[in-house]
């Protein structure tokens, strides 16, 4: 027999005194140190027996005042802070962050820097999904499928790596350009990758998709609908499983996206499942991308010819009196960026990524906000939570690829 | 050369492809809404990359949610909500609400201007994702949101003082705390 209880607050809840779990309320804290957490995150809940009745969530653990930094820092020193947002594909970051200055400035980027920018972004999303697959699938039990997805990622940070020397924290773009040209047969590498990576998620997908016990944990599991997605502002793989089609590299274009093909994946029903094979088809259209752009690159300078933001090179600046001084006023006070305001949007792994810059003329911005797809997603998961088993809460985490450095900034 | 400058590869087209179509959308805006409308700042006019609505803040609701609904408008993606400091002028805060619309593809930028200490009606009924984003705002800059469900700190811890976003904050000093952070057993009541 089910009863109504009336708590303290107010609200009604059901309660069935034959059930041994059904009163069992329960007050848990999960994080923010919990290793299903995927950084430092903390969700309080309020369970009954299994089931997550009410919920909120906390973060800002590693919040080092990224918007501050941007008004007390020139825009070159900003380069390096911006490897520390989404730090699953952090060169993504460098790319839309420099196209946000560049905006601003008004400054033409060579086409060879673009297209290496562009293979930059696609390589960082294919890792970044990698990465949210794997971890999604090893949070609910498939750990060799993770290992699958981890190597192919290890050997997608060595191009990264013979593009900047490093693997994490890139800081590879520069305003105007890039900070050094890809090596030579940096295509080939490119398309001897994507030859490998589509063997691994072939064996992936055979592996995990049609995976019995997957699909148990994952089918009909913390469903967000298409109306709620909206509401709470989703944005990339996340919107696109429920049906919202919508991605920023077809529907407002910038690069060279527009001279590249690729489909835009869609799913329907807004659940865990959904958003993973959402994903497993973007690294597919992802992949493609990169052999057409390996194609189409071409040699050439990379860097922009724009006195403000170019950093003279060492040969002037070791032998002349102007290159010097140059050098000393770029690092010393920056370079002025005219005034006015944009906000520069590109479509990030987990969604829109942008930066909304202001400037009043000055080498420091006025203000520098940061819009991480993460922030608006991890307000998502409360709800999309609610009523659904404490255990599911890990997966629809996983699912929704949270990054803490994106949120807490 | 500033924003200006239409670069192709860095969304130099928006410009030119939504010129007509804001031109339309800001004066039926403010054929609808007469005086809340302070004023608008259309690209290439300014420095600026989307037209930029500058409303009464007391009319805020009303066309956010015109803007979100009406046909031809159809903007029903938050994309961002944040704030600037402008002091030291007056007023000193700006609300910027950046809005992104799936049909038509365009974007504009809603900007309620705020002094000291005024309050703003929060944005919550028209998109529930905008909680969080307001309450950013309130722990950043100090600005308080009229009927927000749930008014707290967000990225600062709970006994945190001052608003770090502001000009006037500090920029070196210490505010250590060392006791946990307890369960709030009333938010999950």
């Amino acid at each position: 027999m089910k009863q109504n209880e009336t708590l303290p607050s107010g609200i009604t809840i059901e309660h069935d005194p034959d059930d041994l779990w059904s009163d069992s309320r329960a007050y848990v804290n999960i994080g923010p140190t919990h290793p299903a957490m995927h950084g430092a995150f903390r969700m309080c809940a309020r369970l009954n027996g299994e089931t997550i009745e009410k919920s909120y969530c906390e973060f800002g653990y590693t919040h080092r005042a990224k918007e501050k930094l941007g008004e007390n820092r020139t825009y070159h020193q900003f380069v390096v802070y911006t490897d520390r947002l989404n730090y699953c594909s952090a060169i993504q970051n460098n790319v839309t962050y420099a196209m946000a200055v560049e905006r601003l400035m008004g400054i033409e980027v060579p086409e060879r820097a673009i297209w290496i920018r562009m293979a930059c972004a696609e390589i960082a999303r294919v890792i970044d999904h990698l990465v949210c697959v794997g971890i999604n699938a090893v949070d609910l039990g498939a750990f060799s499928f993770f290992l699958y997805g981890f190597h192919q990622r290890e050997e997608g940070y060595m191009l990264i790596e013979k593009l900047c020397g490093a693997r994490l924290t890139t800081s590879y773009t520069r305003i105007g350009g890039l900070m050094a040209d890809a090596p030579e047969g940096w295509e080939r590498d490119v398309k001897a990758w994507v030859k490998k990576t589509r063997a691994t998620i072939d064996e992936m997908d055979t592996l995990l998709t049609n995976n019995k016990i997957w699909k148990q944990r994952t089918v009909g599991v913390a469903i967000f609908n298409k109306e709620q997605c909206m509401q709470y502002s989703f944005s990339g793989p996340s919107a696109r499983a429920a049906g919202i089609d919508a991605d920023l590299r077809r529907d407002q274009p910038c690069m060279f996206y527009k001279d590249v093909e690729f489909d835009v994946p869609v799913a329907q029903n807004g659940d865990v499942f959904d958003r993973y094979a959402v994903r497993m088809a973007e690294i597919r259209q992802s992949l493609n991308l990169l052999v057409q752009i390996a194609d189409k690159m071409k040699k050439g300078p990379i860097w922009s010819e724009d006195k403000r933001t170019r950093i003279p090179d060492k040969e002037v600046v070791h032998n002349t009196m102007e290159g010097l001084i140059h050098h000393f006023k770029f690092f010393m006070t920056g370079f002025d960026v005219p005034e006015g305001e944009a906000y520069t949007q590109f479509e990030g792994s987990n969604g829109e990524a942008g930066f909304y810059i202001v400037s009043k003329g000055n080498p420091r911005a006025h203000r520098m906000r940061i819009r991480g797809p993460s922030f608006w997603h991890y307000q998502g998961l409360s709800p999309m939570c609610q009523g659904e088993k404490i255990g599911d809460m890990v997966a629809a985490l996983g699912s929704i690829n949270i990054i803490a450095g994106e949120i807490d900034r | 050369m500033d924003i200006r400058t239409q670069v192709s590869t860095n969304y130099g087209d928006m410009a030119t492809k939504f010129a007509d179509t804001w031109k339309s959308q800001v004066s039926r805006l403010q054929a609808r809404f007469s005086t809340a409308i302070e004023e608008v700042r259309m690209p290439i006019e300014f420095p600026v990359d989307v037209p930029i609505v500058y409303v009464k803040k007391d009319s805020i609701i009303g066309v956010l949610s015109f803007l979100k609904t009406e046909q031809g408008f159809e903007y029903g993606f938050l994309a961002d909500l944040t704030a600037i400091d402008e002091s030291p002028a007056e007023p000193r805060f700006e609300i910027v609400y950046n809005l992104y619309s799936l049909t038509s593809k365009a974007r504009i930028r809603v900007k309620v201007r705020l002094a000291e200490g005024e309050e703003i009606s929060t944005a919550v009924p028209v998109w529930r994702g905008a909680d969080w984003a307001e309450r950013e705002i309130f722990d950043m800059f100090g600005v308080k949101f009229t009927g927000h469900p749930d008014l707290r700190r967000i990225l600062m811890a709970d006994r945190w003082e001052g608003h770090p976003l502001r000009k006037d904050y500090p920029l070196r000093g210490y505010q250590v705390f060392t006791d946990p952070d307890p369960i709030n057993q009333s938010l999950l009541d």
